[in-house]
């Protein structure tokens, strides 16, 4: 697994590896499974968590209908703060954007904090075509840009690797970047961290330009927000004397009483914390805030719409944008816990990604025509969402759009979707089966011919249903349908008898 | 009580016992059950596909053949969820295509009186104890769509704690998907059967003869895994385990 995405399979062959790779599989499930007992027993501490997520719900949605104005408020109150606000329609602007900001400092490495953002716009491959090199400082990011691999959780991209294979990594790829792994590093936990921690050291010290994203901004007062566990966030956000960060304009909350409840329901869906270990808040530059404290001296807030305005305009699929990166269904979906992260083709994977990637890049790729049936509609990922959003509606409206396309905003224009290609014959057998249920007379002539000619059923099916087959059994026809039996039997008033 | 049975296209094909099954057992406790021979099927595989627009001739049918009815009684809780969850949002997609309040309003009236089997027995005819004997070891997959769709809680599992001779074993990760999810299961064959392929380990490291849900359509899904891996389980539905009496005992 290495490189971008670009030109991946449908998910469900590249589910099939995943499925059928017995380490991956062990990875995955201890750590969902366990993650997601945690979360469950963090967020039944709370009384109050039903109001909580719905509070969630509401100033999300509140923010999105009024983000124009809230948008503007940010602008003025980061550049009031000091800070230089660029508005970017796209990936390709965005990256632009920050490598020209870079560029300008004369530096040629930057120091990373973990960002679902920069990620999406590929910024890392985007800087190192411009002789950039950016260094990952979240651990996991950090033994996934070591290992050439991709991320594959929203929250724990390396959840795919186990302690062995971390190792592995460290020892063979330390050196490449930076300083080397210790001699004779071993899998125990605090040596792995140790071993990073010296690592990412040295760059900390020595950078001069920290890119971030953030995971909230207060439009109020023009402030980020970054919520990390390890502390290398804060390293990236106070030492380097320019920071640029990347974030998506539906990151905003109006108030700081509205970031109050976020900060209690996101730790606890994410990382089943009560509270969050380092929470890093930043307005401006530190000169704005008349040279004290910590901070950089120059600040440039790059707002990334990226298909956002489009998503937005959806009036179904608009409430994935409330989504605030927390993770929780990931760890609770039986088809990501098989499939993987990596399958899903984009930087969100899960069920969150299932919604997000075919909205804000469209359904036109294999890849994203298909995310929308990555899911058996189980339901556990609205359960669990701190926002309420109804992922399995979302999904079901995407899969309308696959196969009857149809009215969607693309790069702020109304365009009409054709129907999705490959989906002809389930179209005319979902509309031969309305025919058909839409007539009772017609749907017993069916059931009467399946029971009839019954002795002469394949034990497996050809075509497509040998998706069925191939692991499952097929039922057994009865000898009569319910509705013949019914009928003969006056409702099982009259003797029961046999079917002739 | 004069109610319907909505066995759905199903059960009606495949699963007759468990029609008989429920005619028997709401018949045992009281209740005057009519099948409306007009009745097809609610519409959920195309709505859940992508097709809604194909759904809601099917959603008018049901309408239209199960309106005159006090209570409607399906022993499916996805087929269950959809009427009730899935046609007043069918209603209100009408409403925003610009279409007006014909298919809401057409919809509305079936929309409350729909009951999975479960729930009608303990809400409305406020019974846990259904009379029923069955002799089994048994385990009880709660499924989606009556688990986090209708919110069926604990009610089948009281239903089946109290029935004779029955000892209930816990399923562990119960609540984690079987992996049928409609047409999912062809279009992510692989997913599917891993996920299902885990239920059954689940299910047989309990030690039951038996793995009882409230909905046939995963059960064929579970059923179907576990004759493949030989397991020797079967698959039950829970109208089958509450009709069976002493007198008259589930094959």
């Amino acid at each position: 697994m290495s490189g971008t995405f670009v030109g991946m399979p449908a998910f469900p062959e590249a589910a099939r590896e995943a499925v059928a790779d017995p380490t991956l599989r062990g990875n995955l499930r201890h750590a969902t499974h366990t993650i997601r007992a945690k979360r469950a027993a963090a967020v039944a501490e709370m009384s109050d968590w039903v109001e909580l997520r719905e509070a969630g719900r509401r100033i999300k949605d509140h923010t999105l209908r009024r983000l124009d104005r809230y948008l503007v408020q940010l602008e003025e109150a980061v550049t009031a703060a000091g800070g230089t606000v660029h508005w970017a329609a796209d990936a390709d602007e965005a990256n632009r954007i920050v490598t020209r900001l870079v560029k300008e400092t004369g530096e040629s490495e930057v120091v990373k904090v973990k960002s679902m953002a920069t990620q999406e716009i590929g910024l890392n491959e985007a800087l190192e075509a411009e002789g950039i090199r950016a260094y990952e400082t979240d651990l996991a990011e950090l033994i996934v840009q070591l290992g050439r691999d991709r991320p594959s959780h929203i929250l724990v991209p390396a959840i795919h690797r186990n302690r062995g294979e971390i190792r592995d990594i460290f020892r063979a790829e330390m050196g490449e970047w930076g300083r080397p792994a210790p001699e004779g590093l071993t899998d125990t936990p605090a040596e792995l961290a140790e071993a990073a921690r010296l690592h990412l050291r040295e760059k900390f010290l020595r950078a001069k330009v920290g890119i971030s994203g953030a995971n909230f901004m207060v439009a109020e007062t023009g402030t980020l927000v970054v919520v990390e566990s390890e502390g290398n966030g804060r390293m990236c956000l106070t030492l380097p004397e320019t920071l640029i960060s990347v974030v998506g304009i539906e990151k905003i909350v109006p108030t700081w009483r509205d970031l109050e409840v976020f900060l209690q329901t996101l730790p606890r869906s994410s990382t089943a914390e009560r509270m969050n270990p380092y929470t890093s808040t930043w307005t401006g530059t530190r000169d704005g805030d008349a040279g004290e404290g910590d901070g950089p001296r120059t600040f440039h807030l790059v707002l990334l719409d990226n298909g956002r305005t489009d998503t937005l305009a959806d009036e179904v699929g608009r409430q994935a944008l409330r989504c605030i990166r927390c993770s929780a269904c990931l760890n609770v979906c039986p088809v990501y816990e098989r499939a993987g992260g990596h399958a899903y083709g984009s930087v969100y994977p899960g069920p969150i990604g299932a919604i997000l990637s075919p909205q804000l890049r469209g359904t036109g790729s294999e890849i994203d025509a298909s995310l929308p049936y990555a899911s058996s509609l189980c339901g556990a990922c609205y359960e669990v969402c701190p926002v309420a959003i109804d992922i399995p509606e979302v999904l079901v409206h995407l899969r309308e759009r696959v196969v009857e396309g149809g009215l969607v905003t693309r790069e702020g224009n109304k365009v009409v979707l054709k129907p999705a290609r490959g989906h002809a014959a389930e179209r005319a057998a979902m509309r031969a089966a309305r025919w058909a249920f839409s007539r009772p007379g017609a749907l017993r002539a069916g059931q009467r011919l399946a029971s009839r000619t019954r002795a002469l059923h394949p034990r497996t099916l050809p075509g497509p249903g040998r998706a069925w087959s191939a692991a499952r059994d097929l039922p057994a026809v009865p000898a009569e349908p319910f509705r013949d039996w019914w009928q003969r039997t006056n409702g099982g008033t009259t003797e029961e008898g046999t079917a002739k | 009580m004069r109610v319907a049975l909505f066995l759905t296209c199903v059960n009606d094909t495949l699963y007759p016992e468990t029609g008989r099954a429920v005619v028997k057992l709401l018949t045992r406790l009281g209740v005057e059950v009519d099948f409306p021979m007009a009745q097809t099927c609610c519409g959920q595989a195309h709505y859940n596909t992508g097709y809604r627009h194909e759904a809601e001739p099917l959603a008018r049918h049901f309408s239209d053949v199960f309106e005159e009815y006090e209570a409607i009684v399906t022993p499916s809780g996805s087929c269950g969820a959809m009427v009730r969850e899935l046609y007043p949002r069918m209603g209100e997609r009408a409403r925003a295509e610009g279409r007006g309040e014909a298919l809401a309003a057409t919809l509305a009236p079936v929309v409350p009186k729909t009951y999975e089997l479960t729930e009608f027995l303990v809400d409305v005819l406020a019974v846990t104890d259904v009379g029923a004997y069955y002799p089994h070891t048994v385990t009880y997959h709660p499924t989606c769509h009556g688990l986090r769709g209708l919110g069926l809680g604990d009610r089948p599992r009281r239903l089946l704690q109290a029935v004779g001779g029955l000892e209930l074993v816990e399923l562990p990760g119960a609540d984690e998907c079987c992996g049928f999810g409609g047409t999912f299961a062809l279009k992510n064959p692989d997913v599917s059967a891993a996920m299902g392929a885990d239920k059954v380990r689940n299910a047989e490291s309990t030690g039951a003869q038996v793995l009882c849900a409230a909905d046939n359509s995963c059960l064929m899904h579970i059923g179907g895994t576990m004759t493949r891996l030989r397991t020797g389980m079967r698959p039950v539905h829970i109208a089958e385990i509450l009709a069976s009496t002493e007198r008259e005992p589930a094959r």
